[in-house]
């Protein structure tokens, strides 16, 4: 049954919490939830039928219009995209007596490959139809998928590995100049590129509705200077010295932060936005926390999306909704809150025995027998920031592996010898225990 | 390491109780630590201290649970062990206790932590506050009960069963010398008197001197 739904619609991708994976550019507009597809009765030759898709997601994108089984892990229908592009034509609403007691209905054609069907969109759920058919309407006509691909086609398609010979020819020969190699050049050139846009960046300061036209091309030229950037990597990766290449990855990571291009909000969201949410910064946290070690602070968090959202800042209240309802999906990471009421986000797999266990070994070595260690020392051998490896040590401290040794000299944690010495005779050392250890590393 | 303890210096802290100044006979004060091997063996009449008296957390009063309760379980013994082998009654927490500090590891403990662990001497009978604000501790390595009855063993062996004897007279005299009763802290003493007078084993009367009391002993 799927499998003919999916043959006439596209199947959609989603990530692993259950958001869509969305196309280069491509913003979510709205969200709808309890949403029925289902095909108009058969009338002529060409159209086609298929099976109705039950209480979905809808997802209104400038390119698409996403539907998604509610559970997505579990449901057996498939997600699916219809393209924006093949939708021909959206018929007005009705206002009737009848319309009243129905649910509301958007009913639509649909055109792929010369067959066509008429879709009617059922709302079941709670959703604002005329919101949504505005929205509708605006993203059909805004024909986005088509600016896209003539102003930024070279970065939405598979052509880039070509680029070596492009990167020269078609932007910037007409200036004349002698070319630059390396940084140098790519850089000059983005400074006329900033120069030519700063024109357009003072227009966008008019007003904010200016503001957000103009920012998703930012996120373009950003995007572009990063393609540059690889382009000029790949053709002069002879004459570039290691230095230029710090420099140029160093670019690229600030291009790449530049933004998460379609961020839910709760314009587009509604009801469901902090589930949204939700979702999507379980996907945003996957690699910062895979660099900090598998667990990372909810400040730091918070200011990683924010930056990455540009202009749709969320609410600290928000970010920590969104990650307790990590607990109702299955996402691979979890909200954690340490004894010292430090927030912090880690992946489900991440264990504290294997961090114990590490911590175990650092203080039982000589130097630290006798000295103990810091939250300093900790860190540099865990590989983590000094304020997680102070949580970690405060736990491990908590369990009864470690204890404390406050002094003028600071705060150090030396390894529990408590448990080890007998207390009716405060003079006898066991022969081989981590206590004569201690005494013969003294 | 070890405290070097001599038993006159001990008992002329214990008899004057505020006096805490250099013993003529001793160039380095009352106790000194000497740096000396850990390893080292243990000397007649010298306090050995334990190992763990060198591990920095000893001196910090630990938070988690578990870990307190020993660490208050090892403070108690130790200060027990050291006031009874060097005769120390008195403990005040302002003034310099030996077993408080390790110079060698430039370790101390906090107020907090002496109180703590006295408290918790207090609280099983080991030792009583002398004052409400909690300054001055009397160490009870022996409890009153077991003082009295020390006294009675000393009156028995004596032969002193219907004999007057000054207060005085027992802490310092001749025939209390060699036994635990010499230079026991007045208080102690006069607690255990109390406790025997009530007992019908003697009686204790202003003597002729005002600050001092006879006993006459009926046992």
């Amino acid at each position: 049954m799927s499998t003919a739904t999916t043959s006439f619609f596209e199947p959609a991708s989603v990530t692993s919490s259950g958001r869509p994976v969305l196309h280069q550019a491509e913003v979510e507009c709205h969200l709808l939830s309890s949403v029925d597809l289902e095909p108009e009765p058969t009338t002529t030759a060409n159209s086609l039928d298929f099976p109705a898709l039950k209480s979905g997601l809808v997802i209104l994108t400038t390119y698409r219009l996403l539907w998604l089984p509610s559970n997505v892990t579990t449901d057996n229908s498939n997600p699916i995209a219809i393209p924006l592009s093949s939708v021909t034509h959206i018929f007005s609403t009705k206002k009737s007596i009848k319309s009243m007691f129905h649910s509301p209905r958007i009913r639509f054609q649909v055109s792929i490959h010369s067959r066509s069907v008429v879709v009617t969109l059922v709302i079941r759920g709670k959703g604002d139809i005329d919101v949504f058919l505005t929205k509708f309407w605006d993203c059909w006509r805004g024909r986005a998928w088509e600016i896209s691909n003539d102003s930024g086609g070279g970065s939405s398609s598979g052509s880039v590995p070509a680029s070596g010979s492009v990167s020269g020819g078609g932007l910037y020969s007409s200036d004349g100049s002698v070319r630059l190699v390396g940084v140098s050049g790519i850089l000059r050139k983005e400074q006329e590129m900033w120069e030519s846009t700063d024109k357009s960046l003072q227009e966008a300061f008019h007003d904010l509705n200016a503001l957000m036209r103009k920012a998703k091309e930012m996120v373009i030229l950003a995007e572009k200077m990063r393609q540059k950037l690889l382009s000029g990597s790949s053709s002069q990766s002879s004459s570039g010295n290691d230095e230029e290449m710090g420099s140029k990855e160093e670019m690229q990571d600030w291009l790449l932060s530049v933004g998460i291009v379609s961020p839910v909000t709760k314009e587009s969201a509604g009801a469901m936005y902090h589930q949204q949410l939700s979702r999507q910064l379980a996907d945003f946290v996957r690699i910062p926390l895979e660099k900090a070690g598998g667990m990372i602070n909810l400040i730091d968090i918070y200011c990683l999306f924010n930056r990455a959202r540009g202009t749709e800042l969320i609410s600290p209240e928000d970010l920590l909704q969104a990650c307790s309802l990590w607990e109702k999906f299955d996402v691979p990471v979890m909200l954690r809150k340490f004894d010292s009421g430090v927030k912090v986000i880690q992946n489900k797999s991440h264990s504290d025995e294997e961090v114990f266990a590490r911590i175990k070994n650092l203080v039982s070595k000589p130097e630290a027998l006798r000295s103990g260690i810091t939250a300093s020392d900790a860190a540099m051998t865990l590989g983590i920031a000094p304020a997680m490896a102070k949580e970690h040590l405060l736990t491990a401290e908590s369990k009864g592996l470690l204890c404390r040794d406050v002094s003028p000299d600071g705060f150090r944690f030396f390894i529990n010898l408590f448990p080890e010495i007998s207390s009716d005779d405060i003079h006898l050392v066991k022969d081989h225990g981590i206590y004569s250890m201690w005494i013969k590393s003294r | 390491m070890y405290i070097h303890a001599n038993t006159t210096h001990a008992d002329a802290r214990t008899l004057t109780g505020r006096r805490r100044s250099h013993c003529p006979n001793c160039a380095q004060g009352f106790f000194s630590f000497k740096s000396r091997s850990t390893k080292e063996m243990q000397k007649q009449g010298d306090f050995k201290l334990p190992q763990f008296f060198n591990y920095p957390p000893y001196f910090t009063l630990q938070p988690v649970r578990d870990t307190r309760e020993k660490q208050v379980q090892l403070w108690k013994e130790f200060i027990l062990d050291y006031c009874r082998t060097q005769k120390i009654f008195v403990i005040e927490l302002e003034e310099e206790f030996p077993l408080f500090s390790n110079h060698l590891i430039e370790r101390s403990l906090s107020n907090e932590a002496r109180e703590a662990f006295l408290s918790a001497l207090v609280s099983e009978g080991r030792a009583e506050w002398l004052d409400r604000g909690h300054r001055k501790c009397l160490i009870l390595w022996h409890r009153i009960q077991d003082w009295a009855d020390i006294l009675l063993h000393f009156v028995r062996d004596n032969g002193f069963e219907d004999s007057v004897m000054t207060v005085e007279e027992i802490r310092t005299g001749v025939e209390s010398r060699g036994t635990e009763l010499h230079g026991i802290d007045r208080t102690i003493l006069m607690r255990a008197l109390k406790l025997l007078e009530n007992k019908g084993k003697l009686a204790i009367f202003k003597g002729t001197s005002a600050d001092d009391e006879g006993v006459k002993f009926s046992v």
